[in-house]
């Protein structure tokens, strides 16, 4: 049975916005699922029927089974969501945040205090516990969130963008602490912007745009779609244009950087040879963009940004 | 949700609602207090010694009753407003929304904390009253059935406004220009029969007049309506309330995209 199965998905709001147009998904129960997709594509929509923040206007949504018309109580119950928007109370304990979201799931106060202590020191929160939201530094508030939705352990826990504005430090940290908790059996369905990070930790992606899935597959089998990649050269001799290069598109970006992109019938053998016999050397190399973020870019038909 | 369940969930919110009450009091207890000492120095000591005796009794004693009950009402209704408002703004009430919290837990769990801090307020006004006038209680049950029951009803009407409500003017509308007339016109200061007639039939139709006669009643044992009509008023504006809470909750309305 899927973790989370939506068909025909669709949401028109008020205004006559279309944001969701008959989608279609289904996440394997145990899975590290990526749903991404640029600003305003419905991802956010998507999450907010899934957990009953937002109202569908057609389609049917079953968690492990439980559809949210007829068992809403029971899929709810199944759910742990960390929004995007900081959505905690400033003025109350990092400690009665966490057992009264437990209590709202049907938890004892006793109960709910032992799971605090253990939701609490696993994200690095334990000593905070006396403090009230408002102290609390941006990555402690999302790490706050994080603890909040897992205090009832659902068995699907839904993540939209629970990495934005976290230092690299915290960031890394929470991916090893999600790996984990993924690893010990909670599905896991996660929206980000950093591509890395949905590459680095998702088996199974989704990419939504103006409200329909455009690529759904493993994410082995989507980034081997790639039919092409762009490297940034930083070379030793100025270059007062663009080399020419046979079989690859070439760009000049400054007198020491250049971009190539090599598609999937070419190699970089062949770039370097050519520069070579031009007389240029190459100092370094890196990826324009990560691999997941160039297909982004190229299924979204966006032009990718530098990093 | 089983019941059990729903029931600790319940408990976890109305203690939640009780911890905010208790932990801004000086937001929430003292200033009726406050308001109330002034009400007596002013209406019951300076003005109510010209007035004499209402109904039988001094003027002081007469009005506290209906003092008690006007904070009653303002306090359980601006309870839930406020706390209602500031989840829904701040997003934390998400954390009900995405819950497996029934509708009427959400309800209730809201206007028993309007209830806690009407019952507070209460007797922080009526400790208040007692170093300006005698006050004694004439039917007991009375007294505390109708104090609870009209700040459940002012709390789901605050709820109802906090649902609605998009903005800070939506929740300042009604108790500046709803409340505070029904309440000030609604015989906390004054018997009706000092009315001229059309001013008496017109009062009637003030659901605050009810609520405060019936509570007078209890305390002073004096009343200018009927109290069987009173507490099935009060009864009936419970149920049509908590029905209409019930109704805006599983629509969504103002909670849900």
């Amino acid at each position: 049975m899927p973790a989370l199965a939506v068909r025909h998905l669709v949401k028109t709001y008020p205004n006559g916005v279309q944001a969701l147009r008959g989608v279609d998904l289904e996440v394997p129960e145990g899975d590290f699922f990526a749903l991404l997709g640029p600003n305003g594509a419905g991802k956010t929509t998507l999450i907010g029927i899934v957990t009953s923040l937002v109202t569908k206007t057609a389609g049917e949504v079953l968690v492990f089974g439980r559809s949210i018309d007829r068992e809403l109580e029971q899929a709810k119950a199944a759910i742990g969501v960390v929004p995007q928007e900081i959505n905690i109370n400033y003025w109350e304990s990092v400690m009665n945040i966490v057992t009264t979201q437990a209590g709202f799931y049907g938890m004892t106060p006793r109960a709910a205090r032992t799971r605090a202590e253990e939701c609490l020191k696993q994200l690095q929160l334990w000593d905070r516990r006396h403090d009230t939201g408002r102290n609390l530094s941006g990555g402690m508030k999302r790490r706050l969130m994080i603890a909040r939705a897992l205090m009832h352990r659902p068995p699907l826990l839904i993540l939209d963008e629970p990495t934005a504005g976290v230092d690299i430090e915290i960031r890394r940290s929470m991916w090893e602490f999600l790996r984990e908790i993924n690893a010990a059996g909670t599905t896991i369905i996660l929206t980000t912007h950093y591509l890395e990070e949905a590459e680095m930790l998702c088996r199974r992606v989704a990419i939504i745009d103006h409200g329909t899935i455009i690529e759904r597959d493993e994410m082995a089998n989507v980034l081997r779609k790639l039919q092409a990649e762009t490297f940034v050269l930083n070379l030793r001799e100025a270059v007062a244009a663009a080399p020419v290069l046979a079989g690859y598109g070439v760009r000049r970006v400054n007198d020491h950087e250049i971009e190539v992109e090599v598609t999937r019938d070419r190699d970089l053998n062949g770039v370097f040879a050519a520069l070579s016999a031009a007389g240029l050397r190459v100092l370094s190399m890196r990826n324009k963009a990560n691999r997941l973020e160039e297909l982004f870019m190229r299924l979204t038909a966006r032009e990718p940004q530098d990093p | 949700m089983a019941m059990a369940t729903q029931l600790v969930a319940l408990r976890t919110l109305v203690r939640k609602e009780c911890n905010r009450v208790f932990r801004i009091w000086l937001q929430t207890i003292l200033p009726p207090a406050m308001t109330t000492a002034l009400y007596f120095l002013i209406f019951g000591n300076l003005i109510g010694r010209r007035i004499g005796q209402m109904d039988g009794f001094d003027y002081a004693q007469y009005i506290a009753p209906g003092l008690i009950m006007m904070q009653v009402v303002t306090n359980s209704y601006g309870n839930v407003v406020s706390s209602f408002f500031s989840a829904k703004m701040q997003r934390h009430l998400e954390e009900m929304l995405v819950a497996p919290m029934a509708d009427w837990v959400i309800i209730l769990g809201h206007a028993m904390g309007g209830v806690v801090r009407g019952l507070a307020v209460a007797a922080a006004v009526t400790v208040v009253a007692l170093f300006f006038t005698h006050l004694h209680v004439a039917h007991v049950l009375v007294t505390l059935s109708v104090v609870v029951l009209t700040a459940f009803v002012f709390s789901l009407g605050g709820l109802i406004n906090a649902i609605l409500a998009k903005n800070f003017d939506d929740v300042s509308i009604i108790p500046s220009f709803v409340l505070a007339p029904l309440s000030y016109l609604g015989g906390v200061f004054y018997s009706i029969s000092i009315l001229p007639e059309f001013a008496r039939h017109l009062s009637r139709l003030n659901p605050v007049l009810y609520m405060v006669n019936a509570f007078r009643y209890g305390m002073l044992g004096v009343s200018d309506i009927d109290i069987g009509l009173a507490y099935a008023l009060i009864l009936a504006f419970a149920a049509l309330l908590f029905v209409a809470c019930l109704v805006l909750i599983r629509r969504g309305t103002g909670i849900r995209s």
